[in-house]
C-alpha cells in the first residue's frame, strides 16, 4: 500500500461512509426504522455485510450496527512523517467501504424502485442492472463452477474513445472473463460507451451494466460473496474463509479507466481484501509486493493495448482460449448474444424452415478428418434476409468411439455454434434455430465455417474418443429433409436405449465432483435412474466424461454390496461419497430424501422438500420466484442446503429426475408429490403424466397442488383432500 | 556544572586497560579455593588447574554460569511479573489492572484452563499461577516450549535439552559448575542449552506475555527518541532498568492532576517522562514515551543537569550513577529491593503500595525542580521520530487488516525475494567500541541488502537514533525490494519488537512465520539469523544461546568468551549446528558480520529452493480446483 493510495483511500473510506450513514439517517426520519431493506430476489440479505460479518440487514434500523462497525473499522488518517503502518488499517477502511455503499444502495432500491432493472439485460431506455438476484447468480455461478468463465473484470471509469471500449471489452470476454461496469470518468462510462457503439449488453454476453457510480463496485463484489456462500458452502460470517475462497477461486481484478480519486481508491482497498487487483491506465502509485492478493496489488500506466493481458498475468490467471480459424471472435461469452431481426443476415429453423443437426459415427476408414462440406448455396450465394433449410451433419471416427458417446458429442453442437460472434444458436435436433448477423457476414462469416468451429473444438475437448471428425452441411430442401428422417430414426433408438437403463443393471455408477471448486465437500452420485441434480449430466453422459477424461471428474463408482435396496444405499457408494466429500459425509440414499439425503453444491434445478402436514412432498424449480408451502423461496432454499450440507427433508435434484421411476422412491415416489410450480408442471407435463399411467393414477398431476391453489400447508391441504391425493393415504412421512 | 568530580564508562575502561589477559580468554578459573587457577595459552605454562581441569573445563564452566546468571536475570524479571499478575487477581496490587483480557484468556486456552462462565480475576489467579509454577517445576516440559514448531520440539527432546524447571534448570547449572562436578565441555554446553532454553521459552516468554496481560498488547505506536525529548520547562524524570512494574506505575502517577498542578506551582509546564535502557522500550512500546537512550547513555543524561529524578529498578543499571549525580540537582532512587546503591535513595517499590510510592517519587522530583542550576543545563536538541510497537500478535493485523490477517505477505515476499531474509539485531552497548557505531553499521547493512531487521533492547535504541525506525526516513537506507515491502505495508525497514525480555517475541513471530507455511518445517529453515554486536551483558550470551538452540545463526561482535578453548569454540561455531541447526559466530567489524549473515541467509534460500527468481505460476481451472 503506498502511502499515497493509503491517504487517499482512507480519506475516500470516510466520506463515503458520512454519506452513508447521512442517507441512512435521513431514511430513517422518511420511512422508519422498521421499513424494509433489500436487495431484489436473494437469500443473501446485504451480501457483503452477510457473508463477511454475518449480520442479515433486512431492516433500516438494522443499520446501526453496520453503521458502529464502519467507525470502528476507520483508521485514523496516515500521517505525513513518521506514521504507523497502514496496510492492514486501509484494508479495513475497505470494507468499511463496501458496508457502506451496500446500504446505501439497498436505501436507493427504497427511494427509487426502478433505477435498477431487475432482469438479465436492460431494455432499450434503460442501462443500469443493479444487484444481481439468485437466479442470475445460480446461472451464471455455474459458469463459474466449470470453468467456462474463469472471473470477472469490474471495469471502472471510461476509456477515451468507444473503439478502445469495444476492444477492450471484447479482449475480455474472448478470454470468457465477465465485464461488470460502473462509476464515471470524464463524463462517461465504460457500459454507456459499449451501448453508444451498439453493443448487447447484459448478462447473456458478460457485459453486465452494474451502476452508474463507483459504488456499485458493491454490486460485483457482493456477487463474489455470494458465490462463496452459495457454492463453496461457507456459512455468513465466516469472513476469512469467503475471502480466501475468492483470492483461491475466484479470478476477477478491477480495471480502473480514468483518474483514480479518493472513492475509487477506497473500493480498490475493498477489493484487494478479496485477492482482487487493481490495474490502471494513469501512472498511480504501483504495490507490487505480494501477499493479500496472490501477485501484485496495483499496477498502474498501462496502456489499453495492453492492460487486459496484464490484468490477466497479475491476477495469476491462466486462459485458456481455442484458437479456431473462423474470421469472427470465438468464445462462450459469445454465447447468450442475440441476433436481431434487423441485423439478420441469414436463418434456418425457427419453425419458418426445417433444419436439424445430428452427430453420428462412422468406421475410421469413412472418414476424412477435417472435410468440411457445404452441400447446395453457401452464404455469400444467398441474399440478405434468406430463410433456409439446413442439416448440420457431423460424422466422427476414433478407435475409442462408441455409439453411446454419440449424444453427447450432438448436444455440444449448441454451445459450439454459439460461441461464434454473430451466431444465435436456438435448440437441437430438429428444432434448431440457427441466425447469422450481417456484420459476421461481412468480416467474412460462412456456413462452412460453422463446421470449423464444430471440428475445431470436438478434437479439443474429446482427443481422447474422437480421432476423426468431418462435417457436412446441406442447404438444399431436398437433401435435409432426407437428412431428417434418418437422424429421427437413429434419436428414437437413442431415446429407447437411455429410458431402458436400469440401476439394477449396471454395476458401475459416476460420481460428478465438477462442482468441487466451488462447493469442495459435495460429490453427486449420477445412475442410470438418477440423473446429475443440475439436469445436466445424465449417467451415459458420465459415463463417456470418464472414458474422454479417466482422472476427471466424473470417475466409476463400483456399486459394491447393497446396504438398502429402498434407500438405495451401497457400500461402495458409501465409501467413495465419504472419501470424495473429504469425511464430512458418511453415507448417501439414491433414492431417498428423509434418510441421508444426497448433498448439493447448490446448482440443482429443483429443491424437493417434506411438508409434514400434508405428509407429502413439494419441489419447486429455480426459476419460480414465489412462495412455497414450505415457508422458503427457492433462494432461501438452495441457501440453507447447498455447498454440499446433508440436511434430511430437502433433496436437490433435476427435473428430468422427476419422472425416472427411482425419484424419491424410499417415500413413495410421485405419489408423494403435492405440490409443484404451476410453470414446472406444464414444463414436465408430457413425461409426468406418462410416468402416472404406468403407476395406475393417469391424473396424478391434476391431483398435486400449485401456487394457485395455495402458498402454505394450511392452504393447499383441503384442496389435497378434496382431490384425494395419494399421499394422504401414505405412511406418515414424519 | 563547576568543576568535574565524576568519570564516564569510557574514561573507567581506559583506566582498566590492558584488562586481563586470562579473563578475557576466560582460563582462569575460581571456583575453589585451591585455586584461582589458570591455564597458559602458550606453549610453557600449566595445561592444568589444581584440580585436574583444562581450558575445555574451565572456559566452559565459565560460560555456562553467565549463561546462568543471563538466564536468573530474565526470569527473574519473569517471576515478578507473574506474582504481580497474582496480586492483582487477589487485588492486592492497588493501581494495577489487566489491560488485556484477550491475551489473558488466550493464554488460559493454552493451558487448558476452563473459561467458561469464570471471572477474569479467576482465570488471571490460575494462568499467575501455572506461570509461577513453571519456575519451581521438578519434571516435564516447560509449558511454552509446545508454542515451537513441532519438529523444534523433537530435536529438544531428542537431545534432552528441552528445559525442565526454570528454576531448576539454573540451580543445575551452578551445581555442575561446582568443584569437581561435570568435567565434559559438551555435557556442560548441553545444561548451558538447557538453560538458556528456560529463558527464552521459559522466565522471558512469561515475563513478556503477562506483561501484555497487565498492561497491554503492544500495537504499533509513535515516539521519539534521544536527548532531545528532555523539556528544559518541564520536570524530568527518568526511568531506569527492565521491569515495567514499576515504570507503568509512574506513568500512571504522572498523570494525576494534583501533581502536574504542584509540577506548576513549582514553576514547571508539566511532569515529562523519558526512558533509558529496556524500561524505556518496555513504555515505549505500549505508551509511545519517549526514549532518552540506551545503556551508555545513562551518565550522559544526568549531565544534561535538567533530570530531577532517576528511578531505577534492576539490571544494567552502573554503580557510578550517584556519584554523577552528585555534581548536579540530580536524584538516583532505587526501587527494588534487589538493587541498592550507596548514594541513592532507596524507596522501596512493591506491588501494594506501588502506585503511593510512584507518586512520593514523582512529589520527590517535582520539589527537587527547583534545585535545577539553569547554568548547568544542556539538553542537546536532536530527537527523531520512531515507530514502535510490534508484537508477534499485532504483526498479523498490521499485514492483514481486520479480515486477512495472517503473515502471508511477510512469507510471500521473502520467498519471492523481495525480503531476503530476517535479522534479529539485539543486545547491549559496550564501551569498548564506538557507542551505537555496531549496531547502526550493521543494521543499515543489512537492510541495505533488503534484510527485515527485528529489534529489541538498546540496539533498538542505537537505530531508531540513525532513524532506521522513522517509517518515512527509514526508508532511505533499504534496498528496492525492502523498501518496496516496506511502502506497501507502511512500516519502517526496522520492527522495533520490545525489551530484551521481549527477545520472546521474535521467538514467537519465527514460529509464526514457520506455521504460516513456505519457508520450511523448522525456525533452523528460516533465511534468518540473529546478532549482538555490541554486547556485554550475561542475558546477552543467555539470549544467543536459546536462538541458538532455537535453530538460529548468532552473530557477536566486541568480544567472545571461549576463545581460551579450541574445543569449545570449534563445537560452538560449527559442530552444535548438526544438533540444533543454529550456530555461534564471532565477528567484531559490522561489515564482516553482515556477510556473514547474508551469507547464512543466503544459504538458506537455496536449501528452500527460494534463491532464484521463480517463474509466476498461472492458474487455470484444474489448478484452481486443487488449492485448499
Amino acid at each position: 500500500m503506498s502511502k499515497i493510495i493509503a491517504s487517499a483511500a482512507i480519506n475516500g473510506a470516510y466520506k463515503i461512509v458520512n454519506m452513508a450513514e447521512n442517507k441512512w439517517k435521513m431514511a430513517m426520519d422518511k420511512y422508519g426504522p422498521n421499513q424494509d431493506v433489500a436487495f431484489p430476489e436473494t437469500a443473501y440479505y446485504l451480501p457483503i455485510i452477510y457473508g463477511i460479518l454475518g449480520i442479515p440487514v433486512s431492516k433500516l434500523s438494522h443499520m446501526e450496527k453496520v453503521f458502529k462497525i464502519c467507525r470502528d473499522l476507520l483508521p485514523e488518517p496516515v500521517y505525513k512523517d513518521c506514521h504507523l503502518p497502514y496496510l492492514g488499517p486501509v484494508l479495513d477502511a475497505g470494507m468499511a467501504t463496501l458496508f457502506a455503499e451496500e446500504m446505501m444502495e439497498a436505501i436507493r432500491y427504497i427511494e427509487e424502485p426502478d433505477f435498477y432493472w431487475p432482469e438479465e439485460e436492460p431494455p432499450e431506455d434503460k442501462l443500469w442492472l443493479g444487484a444481481a438476484n439468485d437466479i442470475i447468480l445460480r446461472k451464471r455461478g455455474i459458469e463459474f463452477v466449470d470453468g467456462t468463465a474463469p472471473g470477472f473484470a469490474a471495469v471502472v471509469g471510461s476509456v477515451p474513445d468507444n473503439e478502445t471500449a469495444i476492444r477492450i471489452a471484447t479482449e475480455l470476454i474472448e478470454k470468457n472473463l465477465y465485464v461488470f461496469m460502473c462509476a464515471e470518468y470524464n463524463g462517461k462510462r465504460f457500459a454507456e460507451q459499449l451501448k453508444e457503439s451498439g453493443i448487447q449488453l447484459g448478462w447473456p454476453v458478460r457485459l453486465v451494466p452494474f451502476g452508474p457510480d463507483i459504488y456499485q463496485a458493491v454490486f460485483a463484489l457482493g456477487f463474489a460473496v455470494r458465490a462463496a456462500m452459495s457454492f463453496g458452502g461457507i456459512e455468513p460470517g465466516d469472513y476469512r474463509r469467503i475471502l480466501i475462497y475468492n483470492k483461491d477461486r475466484i479470478f476477477a481484478f478491477v480495471l480502473a479507466f480514468g483518474y483514480v480519486n479518493e472513492e475509487w481508491y477506497a473500493n480498490a482497498a475493498g477489493a484487494i481484501n478479496f485477492g482482487f487487483p487493481t490495474i490502471a491506465d494513469t501512472p498511480i502509485p504501483q504495490i507490487l509486493p505480494t501477499g493479500i492478493c496472490t501477485y501484485e496489488h496495483v499496477v498502474s500506466n498501462i496502456p489499453h493495448s495492453e492492460i487486459v493481458s496484464k490484468a490477466v498475468e497479475v491476477r495469476g490467471l491462466k486462459v485458456t482460449v481455442s484458437k479456431i480459424d473462423i474470421p469472427v471472435p470465438y468464445g462462450p461469452a459469445f454465447e447468450g448474444e442475440r441476433v436481431r431481426k434487423e441485423d439478420l443476415y441469414l436463418e434456418a429453423g425457427g419453425a419458418k424452415t426445417i433444419s436439424c443437426e445430428w452427430t453420428t459415427s462412422l468406421p475410421l476408414n469413412e472418414v476424412e478428418d477435417g472435410k468440411i462440406e457445404v452441400i447446395g448455396p453457401e452464404i455469400d450465394e444467398l441474399p440478405e434476409g434468406s430463410a433456409i433449410p439446413l442439416a448440420i451433419v457431423v460424422e466422427v471416427a476414433g478407435r475409442e468411439m462408441q455409439e453411446d458417446f454419440e449424444p453427447i458429442l450432438e448436444r455440444q453442437i449448441h454451445d459450439y455454434i454459439n460461441y461464434i460472434n454473430g451466431v444465435m444458436h436456438i435448440g437441437q435436433r430438429d428444432i434448431v434455430w440457427i441466425r447469422i448477423s450481417k456484420k459476421a457476414k461481412e468480416k467474412g462469416l460462412k456456413l462452412r465455417h460453422l463446421g470449423v468451429a464444430i471440428h475445431a473444438k470436438y478434437h479439443e475437448v474429446f482427443s481422447n474418443i474422437v480421432d476423426k471428425v468431418q462435417i457436412k452441411i446441406y442447404t438444399e430442401e431436398e437433401k435435409v429433409k432426407e437428412i431428417l428422417e434418418k437422424a429421427k430414426r437413429v434419436w428414437r433408438h437413442r431415446d429407447e436405449r437411455l429410458a431402458g437403463i436400469t440401476d439394477e443393471e449396471v454395476d458401475t455408477f459416476y460420481s460428478c465432483t465438477l462442482c468441487q471448486s466451488f462447493a469442495p465437500n459435495h460429490v453427486c452420485i449420477v445412475t442410470p435412474e438418477r440423473t446429475g441434480l443440475c439436469g445436466a449430466f445424465s449417467w451415459l453422459d458420465c459415463r463417456a466424461s470418464n472414458k474422454i477424461n479417466p482422472t476427471g471428474p466424473n470417475q466409476p463408482v463400483k456399486k459394491g454390496r447393497i446396504i438398502d435396496e429402498k434407500y438405495g444405499q451401497w457400500e461402495g457408494v458409501n465409501e467413495f461419497v465419504k472419501k470424495a466429500s473429504r469425511g464430512t459425509i458418511e453415507k448417501v440414499s439414491v433414492y431417498s430424501l428423509m434418510v441421508d439425503p444426497m448433498t448439493t453444491c447448490g446448482c440443482c434445478e429443483c429443491i424437493a422438500v417434506v411438508l409434514p402436514l400434508c405428509n407429502g412432498i413439494m419441489t419447486v424449480n429455480r426459476e419460480y420466484k414465489g412462495d412455497t408451502p414450505c415457508g422458503m423461496k427457492f433462494t432461501t432454499l438452495a441457501g440453507t442446503i447447498g455447498g454440499g450440507r446433508q440436511i434430511p427433508g430437502f433433496l436437490g435434484h433435476s427435473k428430468f429426475n422427476i419422472t425416472q421411476k427411482k425419484f424419491l422412491q424410499a417415500e413413495g415416489g410421485i405419489l408423494r408429490l403435492v405440490w409443484m410450480p404451476k410453470m414446472l408442471k406444464e414444463e414436465i407435463k408430457e413425461r409426468f403424466i406418462k410416468r402416472a399411467e404406468e403407476i395406475g393414477i393417469p391424473d396424478l398431476l391434476d391431483r398435486i397442488a400449485d401456487e394457485t391453489i395455495g402458498i402454505t400447508e394450511e392452504e393447499i391441504l383441503p384442496f389435497l383432500q378434496e382431490k384425494k391425493h395419494p399421499a394422504l393415504e401414505l405412511p406418515p412421512i414424519m | 556544572m563547576s568543576e568535574k568530580k565524576f568519570t564516564t564508562a569510557e574514561e573507567r575502561l581506559k583506566s582498566q586497560e590492558p584488562q586481563c589477559g586470562f579473563g578475557i580468554f576466560e582460563i582462569c578459573c575460581r571456583n575453589c579455593s585451591m585455586g584461582p587457577c589458570r591455564i597458559s595459552p602458550f606453549d610453557d605454562g600449566p595445561k592444568k588447574g589444581v584440580c585436574g581441569a583444562d581450558e575445555d573445563v574451565i572456559v566452559a564452566r565459565n560460560f555456562l554460569r553467565k549463561i546462568a546468571v543471563g538466564a536468573s536475570a530474565h526470569s527473574d524479571h519473569g517471576r515478578a511479573v507473574a506474582e504481580t499478575l497474582i496480586k492483582v487477581a487477589r487485588k492486592e496490587a492497588i493501581g494495577y489492572e489487566i489491560k488485556d483480557e484477550f491475551k489473558l484468556i488466550k493464554l488460559a486456552l493454552e493451558f487448558g484452563i476452563d473459561v467458561k462462565d469464570k471471572k477474569i480475576e479467576e482465570i488471571a489467579l490460575k494462568v499467575g499461577e501455572i506461570c509461577l509454577s513453571q519456575f519451581g517445576q521438578q519434571e516435564g516440559n516447560l509449558i511454552f516450549t509446545k508454542r515451537a514448531p513441532v519438529k523444534r520440539q523433537r530435536i529438544w527432546s531428542d537431545l534432552e535439552i528441552t528445559p525442565r524447571g526454570i528454576d531448576r534448570e539454573v540451580v543445575e547449572s551452578l551445581h555442575r559448575t561446582h568443584m569437581g562436578t561435570d568435567q565434559d565441555f559438551y555435557n556442560l554446553m548441553k545444561q548451558a542449552q538447557r538453560c538458556a532454553l528456560s529463558d527464552g521459552w521459559g522466565g522471558s516468554m512469561v515475563a513478556t506475555d503477562l506483561q501484555d496481560v497487565l498492561f497491554g498488547t503492544p500495537e504499533p505506536i509513535l515516539g521519539r527518541v534521544n536527548f532531545g525529548v528532555l523539556k528544559d520547562d518541564y520536570v524530568n524524570i527518568i526511568v531506569h532498568g527492565h521491569e515495567p512494574l514499576l515504570s507503568e506505575m509512574i506513568v500512571v502517577a504522572s498523570e494525576d492532576p494534583e501533581l502536574i498542578n504542584l509540577a506548576k506551582q513549582k514553576g514547571a509546564k508539566g511532569i515529562n517522562i523519558g526512558g533509558i535502557c529496556c524500561t524505556a522500550n518496555e513504555i515505549l512500546m505500549r505508551h509511545g514515551i519517549p526514549i532518552i537512550g540506551n545503556f551508555l547513555n545513562q551518565e550522559m543524561a544526568i549531565t544534561t543537569g535538567a533530570v530531577e529524578v532517576m528511578v531505577v529498578d534492576v539490571q544494567c543499571i552502573m554503580a557510578s550513577l550517584p556519584e554523577i549525580a552528585s555534581c548536579f540537582h540530580t536524584k538516583i532512587i532505587t526501587t527494588s529491593e534487589k538493587t541498592k546503591i550507596p548514594g541513592a535513595i532507596h524507596v522501596k517499590f512493591t506491588e501494594e503500595n506501588a502506585l503511593e510510592k510512584a507518586k512520593e517519587i514523582i512529589k520527590m522530583a517535582i520539589e527537587n525542580f527547583e534545585n535545577r542550576k539553569k547554568e548547568n543545563v544542556i539538553i542537546p536538541e536532536s530527537q527523531i521520530d520512531l515507530v514502535a510497537g510490534f508484537s508477534y500478535e499485532s504483526i498479523y493485523y498490521i499485514l492483514g487488516g481486520r479480515f486477512r490477517a495472517s503473515y502471508r505477505p511477510l512469507n510471500d515476499n521473502i520467498i519471492n525475494g523481495k525480503i531476503r531474509g530476517i535479522a534479529g539485531v539485539v543486545g547491549c552497548n559496550n564501551p569498548k567500541v564506538s557507542h551505537d557505531e555496531i549496531h547502526i553499521k550493521l543494521v543499515s547493512k543489512l537492510i541495505e541488502n533488503d534484510v527485515l531487521v527485528l529489534q529489541t533492547g538498546c540496539s533498538a535504541i542505537a537505530c531508531a537514533k540513525a532513524g532506521f525506525l522513522d517509517s518515512v526516513k527509514g526508508l532511505n537506507y533499504a534496498g528496492k525490494g525492502l523498501r518496496e515491502v516496506c511502502e506497501a505495508v507502511g512500516i519502517p525497514p526496522v520492527i522495533h519488537m520490545g525489551s530484551c525480555v521481549d527477545n520472546s517475541r521474535i521467538l514467537m513471530a519465527a514460529t509464526c512465520v514457520v506455521k504460516e507455511g513456505g519457508l520450511g518445517d523448522d525456525i533452523s529453515e528460516l533465511p534468518a539469523a540473529g546478532a549482538a554486536p555490541e554486547w556485554m551483558s550475561e542475558k546477552a550470551l543467555s539470549i544467543g544461546q536459546y536462538f541458538v538452540s532455537s535453530g538460529i545463526f548468532v552473530v557477536f561482535g566486541v568480544t567472545w568468551p571461549t576463545l581460551g578453548s579450541k574445543n569449545l569454540t570449534k563445537y560452538l561455531f560449527e559442530d552444535i549446528e548438526k544438533e540444533v541447526g543454529g550456530k555461534w559466530a564471532f565477528e567484531s567489524d559490522p561489515d564482516k558480520m553482515a556477510e556473514l549473515i547474508l551469507k547464512h541467509i543466503d544459504e538458506k534460500r537455496r536449501k528452500l529452493g527460494i534463491d532464484k527468481a521463480r517463474e509466476r505460476i498461472l492458474y487455470d481451472m484444474a489448478m484452481r480446483r486443487e488449492l485448499e
